[in-house]
């Protein structure tokens, strides 16, 4: 089995000018979260105001939209939510200096193609094992938008959050080279 | 021939709470053992490896009593009211709403249902009002069978009107093309629900249904089993592997359940399942 690359947020670029398509990566530190109505109003407020709700120098945003925490949890199940629904407003965060986002699924070309040129990533989580990935995180704080409830950003910490670096900045996507080994039937 | 036997609301409410907080924590069996033998299978390390985490996760949610997914989903029900049923203590309808609302808050699921579609889309707050299909049937039993339906592999289902003249090659097509499509975004590996004839509408409702029917059950017509067999091998094929990341493990099984259509038309409707294949019925 492949070692794990162990990083910590906020990143850098020669963080990520260390990650290729298909590694393994194990993520520490704090990440926000965020999925289709949080980046909606996000960036509405952003056309009108020129201020986001946090800074996304560096940081990472995970779509999530967690269910409720038990009395014994920090949160509830916290799987990865399909990230193509953020595909339009991924560009422009992107250039504001987010440096990655973590989801399931592909990515559209306008995605791939802003990760290239602002040095940034997009990471794989396991698409429902919500139970495991939940034990990842050790601290939620809100952060905007409580209103929106599952869809509000709040603040994660991440201790070994295991995720697959899905694109990376030179083009590499894990989910085509991956499907390609294994194709015997092209439809 | 059956006697009228009353069934109290308190008891339906009571029934469809208990059978949403179960089915969100704990997969059926018939998939999990399914898991475990496609692993036995599977060619890819990673996907080996991720029918493993798939597992973990369905020992840990279940032990811990915890959603298996954050996205609890759309709650679909199909009901079977036996026409020798007085329903008593209020409506049918409502009461399946109250048990959903009791077990969004007692079970700790995420409210995922957004109340308008297009204008404000403000979450309803307790997963109603539930989808629910009834069925007037004999007897008197009310059979209640419930999905619950994640919006990931949902928003990747497909329907189409195809000509009469695409037959039994532009259907298989269709369904494979529909399941390459759906690929990393769905969740593999699949339960494929496929509903074949009937109306625009009809094909869509009858491949959600199929998706009750046991992992490894064969349609009664020996034709539909073939054609599910084959199905299922071709899209193993496709090389999506388990969450799309390439493998030989792409769907557990596909159903196809088939209607009377018009002379015109060949509806086919295909309903992508995730791996948390949520489905449970109980009798009461």
């Amino acid at each position: 089995m492949v070692e794990a690359k162990v990083i910590t947020t906020p990143l850098t670029d020669e963080i990520i000018e260390n990650l290729r398509a298909g590694d393994k990566v194990l993520i520490n530190g704090w990440v926000y979260t965020a999925r289709d109505a949080a980046h909606k109003r996000m960036l509405e407020e952003y056309e009108k105001t020129g201020k986001l709700p946090f800074d996304v120098k560096g940081q990472l945003i995970y779509y999530v939209g967690p269910t409720p925490a038990k009395p014994n949890q920090v949160i509830g199940s916290a799987g990865p939510t399909t990230a193509y629904r953020m595909d339009k407003y991924t560009p422009k965060l992107l250039e504001l200096g987010l440096k990655g986002t973590i989801g399931k699924g592909w990515r559209g070309p306008e995605v791939k193609e802003a990760l290239k040129k602002y040095k940034a990533v997009y990471f794989a989580a396991y698409g429902g094992t919500a139970a495991l990935l939940s034990k990842h995180i050790i601290k939620v704080e809100m952060v905007a938008y409580e209103d929106l409830g599952p869809e509000a950003i709040r603040k994660l910490y991440f201790e070994n959050f295991p995720v697959i670096v899905a694109n990376d900045i030179y083009g590499g996507d894990v989910f085509e080279e991956g499907q390609k080994k294994y194709r015997k039937l092209i439809i | 021939m059956f006697t009228l036997r009353e069934v109290n609301v308190t008891q339906i409410i009571e029934t469809v709470k208990n059978m949403v907080m179960s089915s969100e924590y704990k997969l059926p069996e018939d998939f999990i053992q399914a898991i475990k033998i496609v692993k036995g299978k599977e060619e890819s390390p990673l996907g080996k490896e991720i029918l493993d985490e798939i597992l973990k996760n369905a020992e840990v949610s279940e032990k811990e009593q915890v959603a298996y997914c954050q996205d609890t989903g759309y709650p679909v029900f199909f009901v079977e009211v036996g026409q020798d049923v007085k329903i008593v203590g209020g409506n049918l309808r409502d009461a399946i709403n109250e048990g959903v609302r009791r077990a969004t808050k007692e079970g700790y699921l995420r409210a995922s249902l957004a109340y308008d579609p297009i204008f404000d889309r403000k979450n309803t707050g307790d997963n109603t009002p539930a989808l629910i299909y009834f069925d007037i049937v004999e007897g008197n039993k009310i059979k209640i069978k419930f999905a619950a339906k994640g919006g990931g592999s949902e928003n990747q289902s497909k329907q189409a009107m195809l000509k009469p003249a695409d037959g039994l090659e532009g259907v298989k097509k269709f369904i494979l093309q529909s399941i390459a499509n759906a690929g990393p975004n769905a969740c593999p590996p699949f339960t494929v629900g496929v509903g074949i004839g009937g109306t625009f509408d009809y094909s869509a409702v009858l491949a959600k249904k199929s998706l009750f029917r046991y992992i490894g059950e064969r349609h009664p017509d020996p034709r539909i089993a073939k054609l599910e067999e084959e199905l299922i091998e071709l899209a193993n094929q496709l090389g999506v592997g388990p969450l799309g990341f390439g493998g030989t493990t792409t769907v557990v099984d596909v159903k196809i359940e088939v209607a009377p259509c018009h002379i015109a038309s060949l509806p086919v409707a295909v309903n992508i399942q995730c791996h948390a294949a949520r489905h449970i019925e109980v009798e009461i």
